[in-house]
C-alpha cells in the first residue's frame, strides 16, 4: 500500500523542460520529501501525481497501478495545497465530509468517519464553522483532516506549512511528523526549507532544474552530498568550497575550527584563516573570512558553538583546520562528488 | 481659518454633486410631476412647472393601464427579458468559465474576440437580421427579439463573467478534483456556487440591457400589443404631433424607475469585481 | 483504523469526457461561439453583400451590383449631413463627457453623506431605458411647454422686447436646425455621463494609496500629484471610457429618432438613423446596408484601440 513509482517522467511547457527525466520510488509508509529551489520542477511533479498535470513523457505508477492516464478522482491520493484550498462556502464538517459525500457514501458512515478525522487533528469543535472564521494554523488541520478521511495510499503536500507564522511552523512541523509516523501512509512532501526537509524526511530528494540531483536519507545527503548544489544547498551556511586544480574542496562551517580545538588522529589540514567578521549568535558563532593568499582568497564561514569561548577579533589571522576525514571533493566542472580520501 | 476654508471646501463639494445630481435626474423629476398632473395644469404654459398649481391626479395612471397597452408592453419586455436571461446564462457562463480557466493561447484570442463583438452595432446587423426574421417568419413576433438579444448579452456577459471566474482560485478546483468529482463536476458543484455574485449580476445585467434595447424591437415590431416597453411608450403614446403627456410620462417613468434601481445596485458589485483585477 | 472506505472507482476506467481538459473546454465554449458566428458573424457577411448588390424588401435577392451603393451614397447630400452630423455629434459630446466624467469621478470618491441617493439620481441617464429617458428630454424640449422656456419667461430673457435669448416666447429647440443639433448633443452627453463615470471611477480607485502618500511625502503639490501620478497612471482608463463613449454615441439611433426624427429637415440626420430611414422604412436594403458600413472603420479603429489599452490595464 502506498508505492507510488515515477518513471522516466518529463514536462515541458512549450521550451522549458520542468521535470526532465526523474526516476524515483517511494518506500511504503515512508516520509519523502521534495527538496529544492522556486522552479526546480517539484511542485510540477508533486501535481504530475496527483494527476492535476499531464507529463509529456513517462509513467507513474501507484500501488502497482499505471495512473499515467486516470484523472485525480481515480487515483486514491489526496492532496493539501499551500494555500489548503478549502470550500468557503461549505462547513469545517462539509469540508471533511466532501471526499466521501463525493464518493456517494452513505451519511452515518460520513459522520463518523468525520468525527474520527476531526479528532485526530483535534478540530472537533469547529466542526459548525466555515473557514474565513479560522485561523491558518486551525485551517491547516481541517485540510490535513479532509485529507485523512478517506484513507488515501498516498498523501501528498505541497509547501503546507509555508502560510504559518514562524513560530506555529515548528510545532506544526512537529505534529505532523508524529501524525504521519501514528498512521503510517506514504507521503510525499514539497519544500523550498531545507531544514523543513531534514527534520521532516525519512529520505530527502533533492531537486534543480528540472532533474534529481540526489536521493537519500538526510544524513546521507548533509554528509555526503552529490553533487556541489546539494552541498551548497543543504545546510546553512552552505558547505565551504574552496579550489585546488581540477577539484573543488568541500568542507561544513562546523566542521571547521580553530587548529588547536580539531581532534584529528587521522590528521588535520591547517589554513591562516582571515577573519573579517564576526556574527554572536547566542548558540553559536559565524566567523566570516579568507583563506589562501589575499589575491586568490577564498570567503569561508566557520560556525563555532557557543561554548567554544577562544576570543577572536576581525582583521587578526589565525590557524583553522579541517578534519582529513570531514574533507569532500567535487569535480571542478561537472559538480560531482569525486571519491578521494575522504570517503 | 482652516475651518472656514473647510467649510467651503465640503459646501463646494455638495453644491457640484448637487449640480450633477440635478442634470442627471430632472428629466425624470418631470416624469413624476407630469404623472400626476391634471392635463389643464400641465398644458397651461404660464403655470409653474416646477410645483402643482393644481391638485395632483391620478388620471394618467388610470388612462395608461386602461386604455393603451402598457401592461402588454410591460408584460411582453418581461417575457423577452426573462427568455434572454435563460438563453444567455446557458451560452455565457460556461463559456466564460472555460475561457477562465484555459485561456492559453487560443482561449485568450477567443475570449477577446468575442467581448469585441459587442462593439459590433444593431444598425449594422439590423438590416440582415430582418432578413433572417422574415425567412423564419418571425417577424411580429417576440421571437424574433429573443433570438436577436443575446448577440450583445452574449458578449458581455461572458467578458463580465470571466472576470468574476478568474478571482476564484484554481487550487479550490484543483482539490475537489482530487477529492473526487470530475472537472465537470468541479465546475458545476464547486465552482459556479462560488460564482453566485457574478451569475447573479449577469442576470440582471441581461435583463436590463434587453428591457433598454430600441432599434431590434423598433425594427422588428410594429404591431402594437406585441410591442416592449423599450418601444411601446414613445411610439404608441405620441399620435403624429399629439403627445398624451401625463400616460406618456406616466408610462416612461414606472418603466424606468425599478430597473434603475436594480441596475445601479449591481452596478456597484460590478465594478467592484472589475476593478478588484486591476489593482495590482 | 476505521475500515477502509471503498476504493476510488479504478474498473479499469479512464475517466470519461468530463474530465478532459481539451474536449471540455470546447464543448463549453461552443454553443456561445455557433451563436456569435450565426448571429453576428454571418449577418455582418450579409451586410456587407447587400450593400454590394441592389436588393429591395420588394426584391431581397442578391444581384451584385459593384460599389455603386456607397457612390450613391456619398452624392446624397443627406447622406453627407448625416456623416457629417454622426462625427461632429460624437467628437462634441465625449470632448465634454470626459471632462465631466472626472470631475464627477472625483467628486465621488471624496467622503460625504447620502452617497447611495446621489448614486443613483447619476446614474439614471444610463439605468434607465434610453428611450425612456429621453422621453424626459422630449418634455424638456417641448416647442409650447418646455421647462426651460418657462423659466427663460421667467427671468425675462425670452418673451420680452428687452430678453437676452430674444422676444419670441418659446425657443424651438428641436425645431430650428442649429438648436435641434445642440439639443441632441446634450442628450448624448446627459446619457453617457454616468457610463464614463463609473469606468474613471474604478480607474481612479485603484492608484494605490502609497503612490499618491509617498508624493505627498516629498513635497509634491495636489497640481502636480494629478500631472504627474494620477493622470499618467488613468489614462488607459480614461481613454477606454472614452472609446466606448465614441462607440455607443456614434452607433446611436435611439435619441435622435426619439427627439427629432432626423429633423428639422434632416437637420439632425445621423449614420445610424439614416440607415434605418433609408434601408428599414423605406425598404432600400442595399443602401441602407451601404451607409450602415461607413460606421465600420470608426469601430475597427476603435476596437484596435481598445484592445491595446485594455492590455495596459488588464480589465479585459
Amino acid at each position: 500500500m502506498g508505492r507510488v513509482e515515477i518513471r522516466s517522467v518529463s514536462k515541458k511547457f512549450g521550451e522549458t523542460r520542468a521535470v526532465d527525466h526523474v526516476d524515483l520510488a517511494t518506500n511504503e509508509g515512508e516520509f519523502l520529501v521534495l527538496l529544492g529551489p522556486s522552479g526546480c520542477g517539484k511542485t510540477t511533479l508533486l501535481r504530475m501525481i496527483a494527476g492535476i498535470e499531464i507529463p509529456t513523457e513517462g509513467e507513474f505508477v501507484i500501488d502497482g497501478r499505471v495512473v499515467t492516464d486516470l484523472p485525480p478522482r481515480m487515483r486514491n491520493i489526496a492532496m493539501v495545497f499551500q494555500s489548503y484550498a478549502l470550500y468557503p462556502h461549505m462547513t469545517v464538517y462539509r469540508n471533511i465530509a466532501f471526499p466521501l459525500a463525493a464518493r456517494g457514501v452513505e451519511k452515518g458512515e460520513v459522520h463518523k468517519k468525520v468525527e474520527w478525522a476531526a479528532g485526530m487533528f483535534k478540530i472537533g469543535k469547529l466542526l459548525d464553522r466555515k473557514p474565513r472564521e479560522l485561523s491558518g494554523g486551525e485551517r491547516q488541520r481541517v485540510a490535513l483532516a479532509r485529507a485523512m478521511v478517506r484513507d488515501p495510499s498516498v498523501f501528498l503536500l505541497d509547501e503546507p506549512l509555508s502560510n504559518l507564522d514562524a513560530l506555529l511552523r515548528t510545532s506544526a512541523r512537529e505534529e505532523l511528523r508524529q501524525f504521519q509516523r501514528r498512521v503510517g501512509v506514504t507521503t510525499i512532501y514539497v519544500t523550498h526549507d531545507q531544514v523543513e526537509a531534514m527534520g521532516l524526511g525519512d529520505r530527502i530528494v533533492v531537486m534543480s532544474q528540472g532533474k534529481i540531483r540526489q536521493v537519500g536519507t538526510p544524513m546521507e545527503i548533509y554528509q555526503h552530498p552529490a553533487d556541489t548544489f546539494v552541498a551548497t544547498f543543504v545546510g546553512s551556511p552552505p558547505m565551504n568550497l574552496l579550489e585546488q586544480g581540477d577539484t573543488l574542496l568541500g568542507f561544513r562551517p562546523e566542521t571547521f575550527f580553530p587548529a588547536d580545538a580539531v581532534e584529528g588522529s587521522e590528521g588535520a589540514v591547517t589554513y591562516p584563516f582571515e577573519v573579517t567578521y564576526l556574527e554572536y549568535l547566542g548558540a553559536e558563532r559565524l566567523v566570516y573570512g579568507n583563506v589562501g593568499e589575499k589575491s586568490h582568497g577564498r570567503h569561508v564561514v566557520s560556525r563555532l558553538p557557543g561554548s567554544l569561548t577562544i576570543p577572536l577579533e576581525a582583521g587578526k589571522t589565525y590557524p583553522f583546520a579541517v578534519a582529513r576525514r570531514d574533507l569532500r571533493r567535487f569535480d571542478r566542472k561537472s559538480g560531482l562528488a569525486v571519491k578521494g580520501e575522504s570517503a | 481659518m482652516r475651518n472656514l476654508s473647510k467649510l467651503a471646501r465640503r459646501g463646494g463639494l455638495y453644491t457640484l454633486l448637487g449640480v450633477f445630481a440635478f442634470f442627471s435626474a430632472f428629466p425624470f423629476y418631470w416624469m413624476v410631476i407630469a404623472t400626476f398632473k391634471r392635463d389643464h395644469d400641465l398644458f397651461s404654459p404660464l403655470n409653474n412647472p416646477f410645483l402643482f398649481n393644481e391638485p395632483p391626479t391620478l388620471e394618467h395612471l388610470r388612462t395608461l393601464f386602461t386604455e393603451t397597452h402598457f401592461v402588454g408592453y410591460l408584460t411582453n419586455t418581461a417575457i423577452v427579458g426573462f427568455a434572454v436571461v435563460a438563453i444567455t446564462l446557458a451560452t455565457a457562463v460556461p463559456a466564460a468559465y472555460a475561457l477562465a480557466r484555459w485561456a492559453r493561447g487560443w482561449g485568450e484570442t477567443l475570449g477577446i474576440g468575442i467581448f469585441l463583438t459587442y462593439l459590433v452595432p444593431p444598425t449594422i446587423l439590423f438590416i440582415p437580421l430582418s432578413r433572417f426574421a422574415s425567412f423564419f417568419g418571425l417577424q411580429e413576433s417576440l421571437w424574433s427579439l429573443i433570438l436577436v438579444y443575446p448577440t450583445f448579452t452574449i458578449p458581455f456577459c461572458t467578458w463580465l463573467l470571466m472576470g468574476f471566474f478568474k478571482t476564484i482560485p484554481k487550487d479550490i478546483e484543483e482539490q475537489a478534483m482530487i477529492d473526487g468529482l470530475s472537472r465537470f463536476g468541479a465546475m458545476t458543484r464547486v465552482v459556479f456556487p462560488l460564482a453566485i455574485s457574478g451569475i447573479l449580476t449577469v442576470v440582471v445585467f441581461a435583463f436590463t440591457l434587453s428591457m433598454h434595447e430600441f432599434i431590434y424591437a423598433l425594427t422588428f415590431i410594429s404591431v402594437s400589443a406585441k410591442k416592449t416597453v423599450s418601444i411601446g411608450v414613445p411610439t404608441e403614446l405620441v399620435r403624429g404631433d399629439v403627445f398624451q403627456w401625463g400616460p406618456l410620462m406616466a408610462g416612461a417613468l414606472i418603466a424606468s424607475i425599478p430597473v434603475a434601481g436594480v441596475y445601479t445596485y449591481f452596478l456597484d458589485r460590478f465594478v467592484a469585481g472589475f476593478t478588484m483585477g486591476a489593482v495590482k | 483504523m476505521t475500515s477502509p472506505v471503498p476504493p476510488a472507482d479504478t474498473g479499469g476506467g479512464r475517466g470519461g469526457i468530463f474530465d478532459r481538459r481539451e474536449t471540455l473546454a470546447k464543448l463549453l465554449i461552443a454553443p456561445a461561439v455557433l451563436y456569435i458566428v450565426a448571429m453576428i458573424g454571418a449577418p455582418f457577411v450579409l451586410a456587407i453583400l447587400y450593400s454590394m448588390s441592389n436588393a429591395t424588401t420588394g426584391d431581397p435577392s442578391l444581384h451584385l451590383v459593384g460599389l455603386r451603393n456607397f457612390a450613391a451614397a456619398l452624392d446624397d447630400p443627406v447622406f453627407r449631413i448625416a456623416l457629417r452630423n454622426t462625427v461632429v455629434f460624437t467628437l462634441l459630446s465625449q470632448s465634454i463627457v470626459i471632462v465631466l466624467s472626472r470631475v464627477l469621478a472625483n467628486a465621488l470618491m471624496k467622503p460625504f453623506r447620502g452617497k447611495g441617493i446621489v448614486r443613483f439620481l447619476v446614474m439614471l441617464p444610463w439605468t434607465a431605458p434610453i428611450s425612456l429617458g429621453t422621453i424626459g428630454w422630449l418634455w424638456m424640449y417641448d416647442s409650447i411647454f418646455s421647462p426651460i422656456d418657462w423659466v427663460m419667461r421667467y427671468l425675462g430673457a425670452l418673451g420680452t422686447a428687452t430678453g437676452i435669448l430674444g422676444p419670441q416666447t418659446n425657443l424651438y429647440w428641436l425645431g430650428v436646425p442649429g438648436l435641434a443639433m445642440a439639443s441632441v448633443i446634450l442628450v448624448n452627453v446627459w446619457r453617457i455621463l454616468p457610463l464614463a463615470t463609473v469606468i474613471q471611477l474604478g480607474g481612479l480607485s485603484s492608484i494605490p494609496k502609497d503612490l499618491i502618500e509617498a508624493a505627498e511625502v516629498d513635497g509634491a503639490s495636489p497640481w502636480r500629484r494629478t500631472l504627474m501620478i494620477t493622470i499618467p497612471l488613468t489614462l488607459p482608463i480614461v481613454s477606454i471610457a472614452f472609446l466606448f463613449g465614441i462607440v455607443f454615441t456614434f452607433t446611436d439611433l435611439v435619441v435622435v429618432y426619439v427627439l427629432t426624427r432626423g429633423g428639422p429637415v434632416h437637420a439632425t440626420q445621423v449614420l445610424s438613423s439614416w440607415t434605418f430611414f433609408k434601408g428599414i422604412e423605406a425598404g432600400d436594403l442595399a443602401q441602407g446596408a451601404a451607409i450602415s458600413l461607413f460606421m465600420f472603420p470608426v469601430l475597427a479603429m476603435a476596437a484596435v484601440f481598445i484592445l491595446r489599452l485594455a492590455r495596459r490595464t488588464e480589465v479585459v
